[in-house]
């Protein structure tokens, strides 16, 4: 069963050039200078995929705007489980994707951008599986499809195949008063699991592992294998590094740092100041993984990781650990950091060694965006 | 030499087809491609190769002039066997792989290779029956290649390092996995008595430590192991792996492997319908029971039977695609690539063609001509059969007693026209039967080493032993 | 009246064939033969008795191997209906398997080895019963020789992942035999080189390190010049890479290598469009590998038998696999691999078949000719590419306007985000067309790809052809999308469902378990 949840205004502050829509002020100045909202026609446009190929299926929504108006654009009837109230808040979209999984909604569809995807992800249980139809200004998290069709393709896969496999991809948002300041500095709200396709009949000529999630548990077991002992490591955020602490058999907190030593959490959740009494006590490192779409290793949702605390842990600061496809994802943009620090960062820029696997590291390159054009600095 | 140069292999060597593409893409010439190749790395002449035959006629006369300075076993008596053998090629399976379809396809996909997939899926199939067993991969490259994989597949699964190897192994097969295992298995060495595995010194050498322990049946001098089940018992009592190597051409007539313990059965299927080829026709296969434990540590690929939206049609597919998602060991599956499909489409259609009755048959033949064969040489005086076991198509003969060395009688019996066997050592011989051996070949070894054991005698009574005399008498 | 015949529609109405044949199980008739197996003589019988009853406890088969029986003719039939449900090289414009250079493998190659003067032949023989089958195949390992620049070759491996991996065991045996064995562990390589390289260097041992291309595609000189240390067994490229990018700086990335005292290992997968043009040895490798059945034009028999070939500078010619073919005078023997030789890959020579082959392939063409072959593939490359990226929605990462050598990894990904539709789903319509392609090694760094390799076997007509299909199915996908969704409707099977494949409750790989699996489905 898909489900589908439309943000009526998202999007709709991009054109106008307000960096982000929300608050209702900021789509009331929207509306006045001619923007209208593209979430609705992005979500037809997407269910239209899924019509074209089961014209009979009916698709669990909230009603009017929020999703029926779209469903019924698309040549399909809607199923409503939801009545907002007029206009809509977030409130509504978290409310409305609460209701379509206690009806059994196996695939979400929402349209909209960060801010949505917060909302929805607000309202899920943990087990859920979402999928954005990107329709928003501001898309920090890895958790949308490429385009409309893209989604449609996906969720008519899903239905045609009975499920498809999933991964966990972190949430992102940005405090918009802070972007129209022009610092970007998104944190990480929650995560949510979304489906991907692993390619089918192709021969396969080498054996690699194509399963997605068992990509993530193979890199999470490669960080662990270089561990050592008396060193105090300090997990980040997101869904690798829940991984990692599932190999080391330990609970992460979810969306904080925990420092990690032999096994045993010494301070979970931990704030700048507890890892820097932490680090104090002996030698440590951050275990950090790739948050979001943009490549950030650090700056971005692990906030907490910041300038001070990795000038702290000396000259080699970061074990980076992620699945290879997450660097290819980068379709060949660098990695960033982006401490806040111009020197730290041009510290850590360059090239860095990326654990992928027990047996296996890429090499890829560091950019400090913050610092392009700085004065050079010392090596 | 045609000028300009238009080969018949090479369509666009037509001088204007040529000019038309180099002005389509907008380049002056071929070089404009290579303007990424470096000038100091470019050869800057022409390769230094034997002047070309472009004719068609000139080329045939050339290549079938080398070949047929070959003498094949069909103008010798051949006894060859260690690894290659020959057996009867029915007719019907080279026709099939002789097809155009079969033999320049590659690595399409279940739609518009559906009958490439069929016949391996079938292979596999056939296989599982004749190994009773119900996972068999599409064919590696050969028997050394799908030994040392199950080996390093029992490496995986137990996390254990030790490898008890229970029989004779070929020489050549040997130094294959030695080398593929030895940074992830120790392989130990247990004497076999009679040669068959000497089942009580590999039970005192059992541990928790033990991966597998590793049986050739026939081995390396065609012995056939009876004591599998013992074997199997004491493996799983530690948690171990019984891994079996061997020839498939006798499971219809001897019990298979798998009906005595074995976990993963693997060897070469040369025997099942193809030519000797020079030893250029090898296929490997690898057979585990349905357990995901298992499956999951195949690198070949699997092919399986699906659904498609037609009722009634047969689909194919690959088989547990991501062999990683299950996997609780953190070691890849090694790779999988361009192995030997063709010939694993010709043991299917070999099997088919022979059948239950066939399989029988060709078992019974075959126990019966080399237990005939065993009868005859170990008859003549001063030659010993090496053991008692029960043997299929090899057997190996000790000539010590009859003052002969191995390779003596091979450079002897070569003179006449007859390949003895292949040397295992000083003193003895391997000599391998097939169906294709019939009795009047065997009587004819027989007599021609009975000839030489009578010359050597003779000689040996007209040689006066200097030991023997004492010294005053020398002249 | 009806002549004059009308012309041909613009697109081949292509249909392959469709037997709806049934698995051979069910094609079991008790009772029939095959074939017959010939009987003991009487004598052996009286000789040796009832073999079967003497075999000890346990060892004779109890319930005979369920295998059908047939008729030959029904075996036969069966089987020739299933080559017809297959798309050989021999009946389609088959340059969509990039990296597999399928090109045109000769038929009079085919007479010439359908002899019992190579067919019937025993490795095993005396050797002066094979003086042409030696002479053969050390002939084949000189011109090899010639055309990678090395000083040694062999052709004993019988593919080309097999190549890779003898490539790594010789160098593991040549660390080792320098006493470096312990200290260097690593293998470098790039995410476009062929994944065996990684995944024979991580069967072999080591940990392998992956480089990332540069923004613009190419290998990442600094990238590699971070990876390397004393740690370095190996580096393990392919150049061209599967994207048909040569690597300009492949000297110094050579000698980077050589400067931390690792080897460097190339595997010549892609070397069609270089043949003549640039040699192993003259960018300064060690080792390298030839895909025999790919570059020198032997059948690829639905995934197999191929040949690899290894060729090594002198340094380690005595870590080369064994046994040897080696010339004495006008002799030819064989000598078994010294002591140093990392010993047998296989059996014996290899997969003699094909090396006679590609000997006679090799003859044909010449030094002449294999440039010929080179710089042909290169020019269809460039004119196939010429003609895709004139498709809206197709095109070509990388190296932006620049030429490509013998292949290119082109995206769908501008068609996919318009469409939904997948380079996979393109793939299968092509089918429908009489044409395949395949999308590209895992990871899928290029997104929605698809490799095209022409090699040199085409006509111009046939690239126009395959261009001008792979542009109607991107109509296709904009206009009736479900067309090519639901494809292919031209092929012997339509959609497979494939979620029993992944379940292991649920899959069947052979007829065995299929019956076992699902009993009420086979009756009893």
């Amino acid at each position: 069963m898909i489900g589908l949840i439309v943000n009526p205004v998202a999007g709709i502050g991009g054109p106008a050039g307000l960096a982000g829509s929300d608050g209702t002020d900021v789509q009331r100045r929207a509306g006045e200078r001619g923007a209208r909202p593209r979430a609705a026609e992005r979500a037809a446009t997407a269910l239209a995929v899924v019509a074209s190929a089961r014209p009979d299926e009916r698709i669990v929504t909230a009603a009017g705007p929020m999703g029926a108006d779209a469903v019924r654009a698309a040549g399909l009837e809607p199923i409503v489980v939801w009545h907002p109230r007029t206009p809509t808040s977030p409130s509504d979209t978290t409310a409305a994707a609460r209701a379509l999984a206690d009806v059994g909604v196996e695939l979400l569809l929402f349209a909209g951008g960060d801010g949505t995807a917060r909302d929805v992800a607000a309202g899920l249980p943990p087990t859920a599986v979402a999928l954005g139809i990107p329709a928003g200004v501001k898309m920090y998290s890895p958790v949308f499809a490429i385009g409309p069709s893209a989604a449609g393709a996906l969720a008519a896969a899903w239905l045609d195949e009975r499920g498809l496999p999933t991964v966990e991809r972190e949430v992102l948002d940005v405090d918009e008063a802070q972007l129209r300041r022009a610092r970007v500095e998104p944190r990480l709200y929650a995560t949510v699991r979304v489906p991907y396709r692993a390619g089918r009949t192709q021969a396969r000529k080498a054996a690699t592992p194509a399963d997605e999630r068992a990509a993530v548990r193979l890199a999470a077991r490669g960080a662990v294998a270089r561990m050592r002992p008396g060193v105090r490591y300090l997990l980040g955020p997101g869904g690798t590094m829940a991984d990692v602490a599932r190999e080391l058999g330990v609970e992460a907190t979810p969306l904080g740092v925990d420092v990690v030593l032999d096994g045993r959490v010494l301070v979970a959740g931990a704030s700048e100041q507890e890892l820097l009494d932490e680090i104090g006590r002996g030698p440590a490192q951050a275990v950090v993984s790739i948050i979001g779409g943009q490549g950030f290793l650090l700056g971005r949702g692990n906030q907490q990781l910041s300038a001070r605390v990795v000038e702290a842990l000396g000259d080699d600061p970061l074990l980076v650990v992620a699945p290879e496809q997450k660097l290819i994802d980068l379709e060949g943009r660098p990695l960033l950091v982006d401490t806040g620090d111009a020197s730290v960062d041009a510290r850590l820029a360059g090239f860095v060694r990326v654990v992928t696997g027990p047996s296996t590291i890429s090499i890829y390159p560091v950019h400090a965006p913050e610092n392009e054009g700085a004065a050079d600095h010392a090596a | 030499m045609n000028r300009p140069f238009v080969h018949p292999y090479i369509p666009n060597t037509a001088p204007d087809v040529r000019a038309e593409m180099l002005d389509t893409v907008g380049a002056a010439s071929v070089e404009d491609f290579y303007a990424d190749v470096p000038a100091d790395l470019r050869l800057g002449r022409d390769l230094d190769l034997p002047e070309p035959l472009v004719a068609e006629q000139d080329l045939a006369r050339h290549v079938s002039g080398l070949l047929a300075r070959n003498v094949p076993t069909t103008e010798r008596l051949s006894f060859l066997g260690q690894g290659t053998y020959h057996h009867h090629v029915p007719a019907v399976v080279d026709e099939v792989i002789g097809r155009s379809e079969f033999l320049t396809a590659y690595a399409g996909e279940p739609y518009e290779d559906h009958g490439r997939f069929q016949a391996l899926w079938q292979y596999q199939s056939l296989m599982g029956e004749l190994l009773s067993m119900d996972v068999v991969n599409v064919p590696t490259y050969d028997g050394f290649q799908a030994t040392a994989t199950g080996l390093a597949m029992a490496g995986r699964i137990t996390g254990r390092r030790r490898v008890l190897v229970a029989s004779d192994v070929l020489p050549a097969k040997l130094s294959k996995v030695r080398d593929y295992v030895r940074v992830h298995l120790d392989l130990e060495f247990v004497d076999p008595v009679e040669g068959t595995a000497d089942v009580a010194a590999i039970v005192a050498r059992l541990g928790d430590d033990v991966a597998a322990i590793w049986v050739e049946t026939p081995s390396r001098t065609g012995a056939v192991e009876h004591r599998l089940q013992a074997l199997a018992d004491a493996a799983h009592a530690v948690g171990a792996i019984l891994v079996v190597g061997t020839d498939p051409v006798g499971y219809g007539v001897l019990t298979p492997p798998a009906e005595q313990g074995a976990d993963i059965v693997c060897g070469d299927i040369q025997s099942l319908g193809l030519h000797q080829w020079y030893g250029g026709a090898h296929g490997g296969f690898i057979a585990v029971h349905d357990d995901p434990r298992f499956v999951m540590e195949m690198p070949s690929r699997l092919f399986g039977l699906a659904t498609t939206d037609v009722p009634g049609e047969v689909g194919f597919g690959d088989v547990a695609y991501d062999r990683t998602s299950f996997a609780h060991r953190e070691e890849g599956k090694e790779w999988v690539g361009t192995a030997a499909a063709l010939w694993g489409i010709a043991a299917g259609v070999h099997l088919a063609l022979m059948g239950p009755q066939g399989m029988r048959e060709l078992g019974e033949v075959l126990l019966a001509r080399t237990a005939y064969a065993q009868r005859a040489l170990g008859a003549i005086p001063g030659i010993r059969l090496t053991d008692r076991a029960v043997h299929l198509r090899e057997f190996a003969i000790d000539v010590a007693g009859a003052g002969l060395t191995a390779s003596g009688i091979v450079t002897a019996l070569r003179a006449e026209g007859i390949e003895p066997g292949v040397p295992a050592g000083e003193h003895e011989l391997v000599v391998c039967v097939t169906e294709t051996t019939s009795q009047a070949d065997i009587d004819r070894l027989a007599a021609a080493v009975t000839g030489l054991v009578a010359a050597s005698a003779a000689e040996a009574a007209s040689t006066l032993d200097p030991i023997a005399e004492p010294e005053e008498h020398r002249a | 009246m009806s002549l004059p015949i009308a012309p041909k529609p613009a697109h081949r109405r292509f249909h392959q064939a469709r037997w709806d044949e049934p698995v051979i199980f069910e094609l079991s008739t008790p009772g029939e033969r095959g074939v017959l197996v010939t009987s003991i003589e009487p004598g052996v019988r009286d000789a040796v008795g009832d073999v079967v009853a003497a075999l000890p406890d346990g060892l004779a088969r109890q319930a005979a191997p369920a295998l059908p029986e047939m008729g030959q003719m029904r075996v036969l039939k069966h089987y020739l209906r299933l080559s017809q449900e297959n798309l050989g090289a021999d009946f389609n414009v088959d340059v969509g398997q990039g990296t597999c250079t399928m090109k045109y493998a000769p038929k009079v190659n085919e007479r010439l080895i359908a002899t019992p003067k190579l067919s019937a032949m025993h490795p095993l023989q005396d050797p002066a019963d094979a003086q042409g089958a030696l002479e053969i195949i050390w002939r084949t390992e000189r011109m090899l020789a010639e055309i990678s620049g090395m000083d040694e070759v062999s052709l004993h491996t019988q593919g080309g992942s097999a190549a890779i991996w003898a490539n790594i065991a010789m160098i593991r045996a040549y660390h080792e035999a320098n006493g470096d064995g312990e200290q260097r562990r690593e293998v470098i390589t790039t995410i476009f080189s062929h994944p065996s390289n990684a995944a024979a260097a991580k069967a072999a041992g080591y940990d392998v390190i992956t480089l990332h291309p540069d923004a613009d595609g190419y290998p990442d000189l600094a990238a590699l010049k971070r990876a390397l240390s004393p740690r370095t067994a190996a580096i393990m490229v392919t150049n061209p890479e599967d994207t048909g990018i040569y690597n300009p700086a492949i000297r110094e990335w050579v000698d980077a290598a050589h400067a931390v005292g690792a080897l460097a290992s190339y595997d010549q997968a892609n070397a069609n469009g270089i043949l003549g043009i640039t040699r192993a040895r003259d960018a300064g490798f060690d080792v390298c590998h030839f895909n025999v059945h790919k570059t020198f034009g032997t059948p690829h028999g639905s995934g197999g038998p191929g040949t690899g070939a290894n060729a090594v500078s002198a340094a380690l010619a005595p870590f080369l696999p064994g046994p040897r073919v080696v010339r004495e005078g006008d002799r030819y023997e064989v000598r078994e691999a010294g002591p140093q030789s990392i010993g047998a890959i296989g059996p014996f020579h290899g997969v003699v078949p094909n090396i006679v082959r590609a000997y006679a392939w090799m003859m044909a063409l010449g030094a002449e000719g294999l440039r010929a072959v080179a710089e042909t593939a290169v020019l269809n490359n460039n004119y196939l590419m010429k003609r895709i990226l004139e498709i809206p929605g197709a095109s070509a990462p990388y190296a932006t306007g620049r030429r490509r050598i013998e292949q290119v990894r082109y995206s769908w990904q501008e068609l996919f985000e318009e469409t939904g539709i997948t380079s996979e789903e393109i793939g299968i319509r092509a089918s429908d067309f009489g044409m395949h392609y395949w999308t590209s090694h895992h990871p899928y760094v290029v997104p929605q790809p698809f490799t095209l390799e022409p090699t040199e076997s085409y006509s111009k007509a046939e690239l126009d052809e395959y261009a001008d299909v792979l542009a109607e199915i991107a109509r296709e996908a904009r206009e009736t999308p479900e067309v090519v969704r639901t494809a292919p409707h031209h092929q012997t099977v339509h959609h497979t469902h494939h979620d029993d494949l992944d379940d292991p409750e649920r899959w069947a790989v052979t007829w065995r378990a299929y019956r076992r699996k699902y009993p009420q489905a086979v009756g009893a």
